[in-house]
């Protein structure tokens, strides 16, 4: 086994361990390189299928290749696609692009509260419906107690202290402090009503071996991480208001990695393009209120 | 890291203060993995502040900047050697991270132990000591470090040695080497050190790429946890697929394999994947799933084995090496969850055979309870057997956790199959019937007045085979014959009385146990008690069938025969029409002669 292989087999087994213990299990799908590849080892665990529901939180400030190539790909793909919002902020404007917030609020309206409500089925999930090919609201109002998530431990600190199989409390606070043990791969699949777990099947994985494995398995991911001739690349996926551009001349998978080997970005952060982290308190205060 | 490169994991412990992050300070700056300027800079800003640089310092501002996103992980460093790839996992010396020292080391391969020459051994050293070899890291190098303090000694040197060694020798470890270092200077590091010419050994990097690979699991016999069974029949999939990951040795495509404890067999049809050429073989570490080429009926928790190699162990009963980190103690009566490979059972503890306080390695016969950061060997007893293999035949198969109020709160290792004994269930019969107070009328009497023997019938198969229609229907037919029987809603005893047991999946052995003392006591009074379970499987009736002892149990079974053994007293289809169904059970019922005349 190569180290591609034993990551996969390492995600493979998360997700299955996921997939046997949770009723009410979903898969948030950010459309960005890890959530896809973590959505192509689902298809790698369950054998070509999906069983499990991929859940996005839509801000619509997303770039809109990105909406395009993720319905794209449930329909190709037979996925469960489901999405939230925040439609009162939405309507209410009370966004960074419409000068009502900063940046760090914008996030927490329309990511974090419309994760925490889509998840617990407070407010309205819309479902992808196969012969009719748009979303209708869905029924399901169940809350989801697994909650599978792409994080990985290279991207950040506080990515670094998480644990496969991470509970959060009934107000999707994390404790990071006081985490479950985890060893000979058995995990927190017991949870107290009204927690739920969030669950990291590529936590091992590095920005390269994503990449790597992308080239490997010939997975398709959006456009918007390769060089069009500009010069410039996303190295990370988000809303278009808040997130640029690295320079780079990419324009291949093969040409990502090598990028990525020859250390060249390796003194700047991966999600140095996302212009939340650098505000006050960054990422880590954003995770701790339930961001992914 | 490049790829195809080899990579080992490596977990460096010990006492707080005794240079675990200044030995991964001299390691990272020795093979010239920090970034460019990084040590000067913080050397630079040590004079500047007038304090002896320290390579502590250096991991303290890796980690700071990591928070801004620079690659250093907070809990996880990267180097590499010409050999291969390494990933330190700092574990914490503090004694309250225990939690997250475990966690650290049990994804190591092999580990660094600091010992502070000076100081001595301490609390942690002895600790840490023991859980790297509970946890299976089989290489163990122990590090005297701040040999500088000590005037480079050897003889204190080959005292800590002696006197370190001893302690393992106690727990049956061996250290792969001891290397005397001065962590902070680099003596012994990546070079050997000219202060110290008395050792001859090696260097910690030349140790580090001495370390082994973990390649045996390939040559022991096949051990396969079963995951999961998948079907996705509605993606119009026809595959019945069991899935799991491959815990040691192989199979390939008509291998012939035997299913744990059920004692099912089938053979190899076919090696399932996704995207990949087509497979013939699984082996180690392979996450897999494969067609049999038998359709039979295999639960998850199973263990696949193959018929033709040594074979696993099943039991209820076992002696086990365990160490506890919940914050309430492991104690007796109680029901608990235990997780081994894919197998999920109620578990109690049965008894304590020695408990050891592993700082300063006393043992203690008499404790009764498990208390935090106890290392105790102790019988476990489990409400149904499951397949294992003891550690000193494959370990990945004989290592278990448990779960306790949601939490993992104790992990271990098996070390001896009891299930020859008396278990606690058939001690408990035997203690109930001895001191049963029985009133003066007789069973037979009963019987006779009623017109019918009394009985205890159990409705077992899928959720939604129609079970419950006929346990009533039968319980009408039986009244309006005139006989005394008594139907019961496994939902009613859910919501009255195990109201107290919650939703907590770990009681499910309490559950299971009340139906059957409720069943004793309805019998005992004459009834003809009648209840369903789903998904009964052999355990589940040989431990009713105890409980109601002295008096009789009676299974009828609907839809897919789940037992494995196990024969049901009667076996119907799945929604059989009401009226076919109750007459079947009213023939096998007169039949065993419980009831005279029956009409419908």
């Amino acid at each position: 086994m190569d180290h591609l292989d034993k990551l996969e087999a390492q995600s493979v087994y998360i997700l299955r361990e996921a997939y046997r213990e949770f009723k009410s299990l979903c898969m948030l799908w950010s459309i960005g390189k890890d959530s896809t590849v973590m959505l192509w080892l689902a298809r790698k665990a369950f054998f070509g299928h999906v069983p499990i529901p991929l859940v996005h939180i839509d801000t619509h400030f997303k770039i809109p290749e990105m909406i395009d190539y993720r319905d794209r790909v449930a329909l190709e793909w037979n996925l469960n696609m489901i999405y939230g919002e925040n439609r009162e902020a939405l309507d209410g404007k009370l966004t960074f692009p419409d000068g009502n917030t900063d940046r760090l609020t914008c996030c927490k309206y329309l990511k974090s509260e419309a994760l925490k409500h889509t998840l617990s089925g407070e407010w309205p999930r819309y479902r992808m419906d196969h012969e009719l090919q748009r979303y209708v609201v869905d029924e399901g109002k169940e809350p989801y107690t697994g909650v599978i998530v792409g994080v990985r431990a290279d991207e950040e600190g506080s990515r670094s202290k998480e644990r496969y199989f991470s509970p959060r409390d009934k107000d999707n606070v994390w404790d990071v402090g006081d985490q479950p043990p985890e060893f000979w791969n058995q995990f927190k699949t017991d949870f107290a009503p009204g927690t739920h777990v969030r669950i990291h099947p590529l936590l091992d994985w590095t920005e390269q071996n994503i990449w790597e494995y992308i080239e490997r398995e010939k997975i398709p991911v959006v456009s918007l991480y390769f060089n069009q001739g500009e010069g410039t690349r996303y190295r990370s996926l988000g809303c278009y208001p808040c997130t640029n551009p690295v320079n780079s001349e990419s324009r291949t998978v093969p040409e990502i990695i090598e990028e990525l080997k020859s250390g060249r970005l390796s003194n700047i952060a991966e999600r140095s393009g996302r212009a939340q982290d650098s505000e006050d308190g960054g990422l880590e205060t954003l995770r701790r209120d339930g961001y992914m | 890291m490049n790829s195809g490169r080899a990579q080992m994991n490596i977990v460096i412990v010990g006492h707080v203060d005794h240079g675990k992050s200044t030995v991964i300070g001299r390691l990272l700056a020795d093979t010239g993995t920090l970034p460019q300027g990084k040590l000067e800079a913080i050397r630079e800003s040590c004079r500047r502040n007038s304090k002896p640089f320290e390579y502590a310092f250096l991991l303290d501002a890796l980690k700071d900047e990591q928070a801004q996103g620079i690659t250093i992980d907070m809990a996880r460093c990267f180097f590499k050697t010409a050999a291969r790839d390494y990933i330190i996992i700092d574990a914490p010396g503090h004694i309250e991270f225990l939690k997250n020292m475990i966690t650290g080391a049990s994804r190591a391969e092999s580990a660094l132990l600091v010992i502070d020459a000076d100081e001595g051994i301490k609390e942690n050293s002895k600790r840490h000591g023991q859980m790297v070899s509970m946890l299976g890291v089989k290489q163990v190098t122990v590090l005297a470090n701040k040999m500088d303090l000590t005037g480079f000694s050897e003889d204190v040197f080959e005292k800590l040695k002696a006197d370190y060694t001893a302690f393992l020798a106690q727990i049956n470890v061996v250290p792969v080497s001891y290397i005397p270092v001065s962590a902070r200077d680099g003596d012994n590091i990546a070079f050997h050190s000219e202060r110290m010419p008395w050792y001859k050994g090696a260097t910690v990097l030349q140790q580090l790429d001495g370390f082994i690979s973990d390649k045996e699991l390939h040559e022991k016999p096949f051990r396969f946890p079963v995951q999961d069974i998948y079907k996705f029949t509605r993606s119009n999939d026809d595959r019945r697929i069991v899935a799991g990951t491959v815990a040691a040795g192989s199979v390939k495509v008509g291998d012939e394999v035997l299913f744990l404890p059920s004692g099912k067999q089938s053979a190899i049809q076919s090696v399932e994947s996704f995207n990949t050429s087509p497979k013939q073989v699984a082996s180690a570490g392979d996450a897999s799933g494969f067609t049999l080429s038998t359709q039979i009926y295999v639960r998850p928790g199973e263990l696949m084995v193959k018929p033709s190699e040594p074979q696993p162990e099943v039991g209820s009963r076992f002696r086990v090496n365990l160490f506890w980190v919940g914050r309430a103690p492991m104690i007796r009566q109680k029901e608990y969850k235990l997780k081994l490979g894919s197998a999920r059972a109620t578990v109690k503890l049965a008894e304590i055979c020695n408990t050891l306080d592993a700082s300063d390695l006393t043992y203690s016969k008499s404790k009764q309870q498990i208390d935090c950061r106890d290392v105790g060997e102790c019988i476990l007893e489990t409400s149904r057997p499951i397949a294992f293999d003891t550690t000193s035949a494959s370990e990945t198969t004989g290592r278990f956790v448990i779960v306790d109020n949601y939490e993992i709160a104790g992990g271990g290792v098996v070390v001896e199959n009891l299930s020859a004994g008396e278990s606690l269930l058939q001690q408990h019969i035997r203690d109930r019937e001895n001191n049963w107070e029985a009133g003066l009328v007789r069973p037979e009497q009963r019987a006779k007045a009623n017109r019918h023997q009394a009985k205890f019938i159990v409705f077992t198969g899928a959720p939604g085979s129609g079970k419950r229609a006929v346990a009533k229907a039968l319980e009408q037919g039986l009244f309006q014959n005139g006989m005394n029987a008594y139907y019961l809603g496994v939902a009613n005893i859910d919501r009255g009385l195990d109201a107290d047991l919650g939703s907590h999946s770990d009681s499910a052995g309490e559950r299971m146990r009340r139906i059957g003392e409720l069943a004793r006591i309805l019998t005992d009074a004459g009834l003809i008690f009648i209840t369903t379970i789903d998904d009964a499987d052999d355990y589940d009736i040989e431990t009713l069938k105890l409980l109601n002892e002295p008096n009789d149990i009676l299974v009828v079974n609907l839809g897919e025969n789940g037992f494995s053994r196990y024969q049901p007293d009667l076996q119907l289809q799945a929604f059989e029409t009401l009226g076919d169904a109750e007459a079947q059970v009213a023939t096998l019922l007169k039949a065993r002669e419980i009831i005279i005349d029956y009409q419908i």
